[in-house]
């Protein structure tokens, strides 16, 4: 068995998996570091979960390798895996007490009496619990369910932890200070954790890298920054973040929007149809025509909708195309907001404009 | 690492035969699982059954023949037998409406904890011997029953009224049994209207009166449905309240079977009867499409 | 619940209806009634109220070999049958739900198949295999022809409590390092263990009650009870009968409060 210090990584190839004539995931290669926090996002059906039941060992895939630290686990069975696994209902055992719970799987690994005790409550003690031992379930709050869930999901010091949505359950004050209790814990310990969630933000809180699934494949992965600063594609645009799209034909290498040549920093391809993605904190108000580097569109300003710190107006640059513009609720930039229906232009700088594919 | 590209099978997905290996010793598991149960539903149902139907397809030569199913509808008394039994089924199910309805629609709007009393007098017949049940009817309707000790007694009648061994008396009987078994799900149904639904049609100008026509009746329609062709189907083929208190002058299909092969041991035409019986039932229940479910659990003693 | 019974119909417009459905829960009820009050009468003659009263049914149940025989009988096969339909039963339902099998869905229509057809054909169809497998009048042949009729109601009862047990649990435990019959007895039994009681009453009661396949397949020494009855109702109305009744009233009554009390403790759960 290793222990915490010594994670390890883990290397997916090729998983394969089909319900009858249905793809949920397609030909997955898929690389964790030792050590790493990795989330897996994408809305529900996109096969983020069925991944992780395949990496559990609930779910038998049609074809593929896991290695954990060189180890084939493709065929193992899910008790032999050694992998800690947090449900998103915790599937805590309501007819067990919290050490109960927590003992259980130091008890199949038959660990002598006195370790489990020790080890009980050194896990409890790891996620603030201690002398909450003889509780029932029924008696625990959310966030003290889902702290036993992590402590019995980690006691056993696996050699990877797979987590499915755990916050899910808890409201939106709770989960958010879960997050950076979660995001403390695996600092602390160090272990290879891969993570489900369908929540943008709260991907982008906790993990080193994010992998975005879409369709039963992975569409991009890389670092949360990254992620937001250079999408790759028209769904990884949309789902992390705002992005506004302008279609964009590309010929000898330049972007036209309708007769406006466009500048972007980004890598072109000769020519082709891309789109334009832009985020809203990107889009300004332009005040005189274009320097180098920043592109300027003309557009009629539409309805403004007030959102506390912030605001949003959409603006109508011509064939249908809509940009949201968002900026904080300042005296001065509301006091210089035009009318609705005002002619307006807008500028973009070159470096924010990114390409993604069309489609 | 290389380990993998060696694992690769010829059309290229990685350790396809091991993982097939796998799923199919799980599909082993899962049937070694099943198997002792359908064993026992295969001895005990299956078999008998589909060796019935062979039987029927043979005359009493040993033929191969379809005497045993023209005879049904060549013989005036085994028309007599199906026009009894529907006759019979149609009243039964006619009688259980008209009291399981109003019953289960009063259950339904009473507070829970009064309701559940009322449901207990529902259950408890429910879940007595059918034995008991019709034992019970006899001792009360018999020529020197109870019932006619007291009409006597009271002076109503001077003769004894016959209940029983006459068709009002299977009627009486088999209501007794069959009516919890559309009152239940009835029951059930009815709870499960959205109480709301009837407070926006007041709401919105229905009387009391329309508001249960319009909207609760419509409402109700499926669990009455699940619970008329139960009991339908059921009384189709009972066999123990007709023998005990039709008094032999009233048979039914169940019973023209019984006495086909016990008394004159003409196992071909019982089993023809019986392999129609079972069509019946079956073609009623796939009308009403009537889905095995929660609904089956309700009806654990289909005797 | 607070706002079950407020609609603005009065109760008194509605006195009709509570009167009528007052009329035919007492004509479910009062049959059971009569027959115990019966079986307390001190003579043969049928009085009610009876005029004296004893317990000479009962002495006469409890001395009559016969009566005493085939309750023996009824007892041991209903009691083989539990044993042996709830393991199946439940088994089978655990394989039913783990939805690995292709034709899951045909396999549990064949299990409970046993609750659409007519007992008489089973009956009948029973007594003529068995005539060929000499299994007639032995306690084999009815503990299993009892068990194919009790499965269904044992395979649904089970499985309905499998549905709403959150199949989690046993994933986690099996994530956590139990063996598939670790995670099964110590984390998914405990919880649907009330399914598992209910279960196995519905399997007794339906051996106990069964009267159409046991008056085919058994007789002599193996008679049941539920035959015996039956026999000697088409004779004549013996108020033996009427003891023997109430003791399986009382029976079915321990039942219900027993599947009430699971009820209860199943939505005190939830």
């Amino acid at each position: 068995m290793s222990t915490l210090g010594a994670a390890l990584p883990i290397r997916i190839r090729g998983i394969e998996k089909k319900y009858g004539p249905v793809t949920i995931l397609q030909r997955l290669d898929l690389d964790v570091a030792a050590g790493e926090f990795l989330t897996l996002l994408g809305p529900s059906g996109s096969g983020k979960t069925t991944l992780l039941m395949i990496l559990a060992g609930f779910v038998r895939p049609d074809a593929g390798s896991i290695k954990i630290g060189g180890d084939e686990i493709i065929a193992a069975p899910p008790h032999r895996r050694n992998i800690g696994m947090v449900f998103q209902n915790y599937a805590l055992f309501p007819h067990m007490s919290v050490s109960q719970n927590i003992a259980f799987p130091l008890r199949q690994r038959r660990v002598p009496a006195a370790d489990i005790v020790r080890r009980v409550t050194s896990a409890l003690e790891m996620v603030r619990l201690n002398g909450y031992g003889e509780r029932r379930i029924n008696q625990l709050s959310g966030g003290q369910r889902q702290r036993v869930a992590l402590a019995r999901a980690m006691v056993f010091e696996p050699r990877i932890v797979l987590m499915d949505e755990p916050l899910s359950a808890l409201d939106k004050g709770l989960r958010e200070h879960m997050q950076l209790e979660l995001r403390d814990l695996h600092r602390s310990l160090g272990m290879t954790t891969i993570y489900v969630t369908h929540d943008q933000r709260e991907a982008i809180t906790m993990s080193d890298r994010i992998a975005v699934m879409n369709g039963g494949a992975i569409e991009q992965i890389d670092r949360p920054e990254a992620l937001y600063a250079h999408p790759r594609t028209h769904f990884v645009a949309s789902f992390i973040g705002e992005s506004s799209f302008i279609p964009v034909d590309i010929r000898d290498g330049v972007p036209w929007f309708r007769d406006a040549k466009l500048q972007t920093t980004a890598r072109t391809s000769s020519s082709g149809r891309y789109l334009m993605s832009v985020r809203p904190e990107k889009v300004r108000l332009a005040a005189a025509g274009g320097d180098d580097g920043i592109n300027i569109l003309a557009g009629v300003m539409g309805d403004v909708i007030y959102q506390g710190d912030s605001f949003a107006c959409s603006i109508d640059i011509g064939d249908g195309v809509k940009l949201t513009m968002r900026d904080y609720c300042r005296e001065d930039t509301m006091a210089r907001l035009p009318a609705r229906g005002e002619s307006i232009r807008v500028s973009i700088a070159a470096s924010d404009a990114i390409l993604v594919e069309a489609g | 690492m290389l380990s993998s590209q060696v694992n690769a099978t010829v059309d290229g997905g990685l350790n396809q035969d091991t993982l097939r290996r796998e799923a199919r010793r799980e599909t082993w598991k899962a049937f070694a699982l099943l198997s002792p149960g359908m064993a026992v539903v295969c001895l005990a149902i299956l078999v008998p059954i589909g060796w019935l139907f062979a039987l029927s397809l043979f005359d009493e030569q040993g033929r191969p023949s379809f005497e045993n199913y023209a005879r049904l509808v060549e013989q005036r008394s085994y028309i007599q037998t199906f026009i009894t039994t529907f006759q019979i089924a149609f009243t039964v199910t006619g009688v259980c409406i008209v009291l399981g309805y109003p019953l289960a629609y009063m259950l339904s709007q009473l507070p829970r904890r009064i309701a559940q009393i009322g449901l207990i007098c529902v259950l408890l017949p429910f879940w007595t011997s059918v034995l008991v049940r019709t034992y019970a009817w006899l001792v009360l309707l018999q020529r020197r029953g109870l019932v006619n000790t007291w009409l006597t007694d009271l002076g109503i009648v001077s003769q004894p009224i016959a209940f029983i061994n006459n068709f009002n008396g299977v009627v009486i009987g088999m209501t007794h049994i069959l009516l919890p078994f559309l009152v239940l799900p009835l029951y059930a149904s009815m709870r499960s209207i959205d109480k709301d639904c009837l407070r926006a049609s007041l709401n919105l100008g229905a009387s009391p009166i329309a508001a249960f026509w319009q909207v609760f009746l419509p409402l109700s329609i499926p669990g009455l449905v699940s619970g008329v062709v139960m009991v339908f189907v059921l009384s189709l083929g009972f066999y123990i309240t007709p023998a005990l208190m039709g008094g032999g002058r009233v048979v039914m299909w169940a019973m023209r079977i019984e006495q086909t092969a016990s008394l004159y041991t003409n196992w071909g035409a019982a089993s023809a009867l019986g392999v129609v019986l079972l069509v019946t039932t079956l073609i009623i229940l796939g009308l009403f499409q009537w889905r095995l479910g929660s609904r089956a659990a309700a009806a654990w003693n289909a005797r | 619940m607070s706002r079950d019974a407020d609609l603005p119909i009065s109760h008194w417009s509605r006195l009709w209806l509570y009167c009528f459905g007052a009329l035919i829960l007492f004509f479910l009820i009062a049959p059971s009634v009569i027959v115990v009050v019966m079986s307390f009468s001190g003579s043969s003659f049928l009085q009610f109220p009876p005029q004296s009263w004893s317990l000479r049914w009962y002495t006469r149940y409890f001395e009559s070999m016969e009566w005493r025989e085939a309750t023996g009988v009824s007892l041991k096969v209903a009691i083989m049958t539990t044993l042996v339909a709830t393991p199946l039963g439940s088994a089978a339902a655990y394989a039913v739900n783990l939805k690995t099998l292709r034709y899951g869905n045909v396999a549990l229509a064949v299990l409970v198949s046993a609750i659409i057809i007519p007992v008489i054909l089973i009956g009948i169809g029973v007594f003529f295999l068995y005539a060929r497998l000499g299994l007639n009048n032995t306690f084999t042949g009815l503990v299993i022809a009892h068990t194919a009729l009790a499965l269904p109601l044992v395979v649904m009862t089970v499985l309905a409590g499998l549905r709403s047990y959150d199949m989690d649990q046993e994933r986690a435990a099996r994530s956590l390092g139990a063996t598939p019959l670790r995670a099964f007895i110590e984390v998914t039994m405990p919880q649907i263990s009330l399914s598992i009681i209910a279960a196995s009453l519905f399997a007794f009661i339906t051996s106990f009650d069964e009267v159409v396949v046991s008056f085919f397949t058994s007789g002599g020494d193996m008679s049941t009870l539920s035959r015996r009855m039956f026999t000697s109702l088409r004779d004549e109305i013996d108020p033996t009968i009427a003891a023997i009744s109430t003791c399986l009233i009382i029976l079915s009554v321990i039942l219900l409060s027993v599947a009430h009390l699971v009820g209860a403790s199943r939505t005190r759960e939830s």
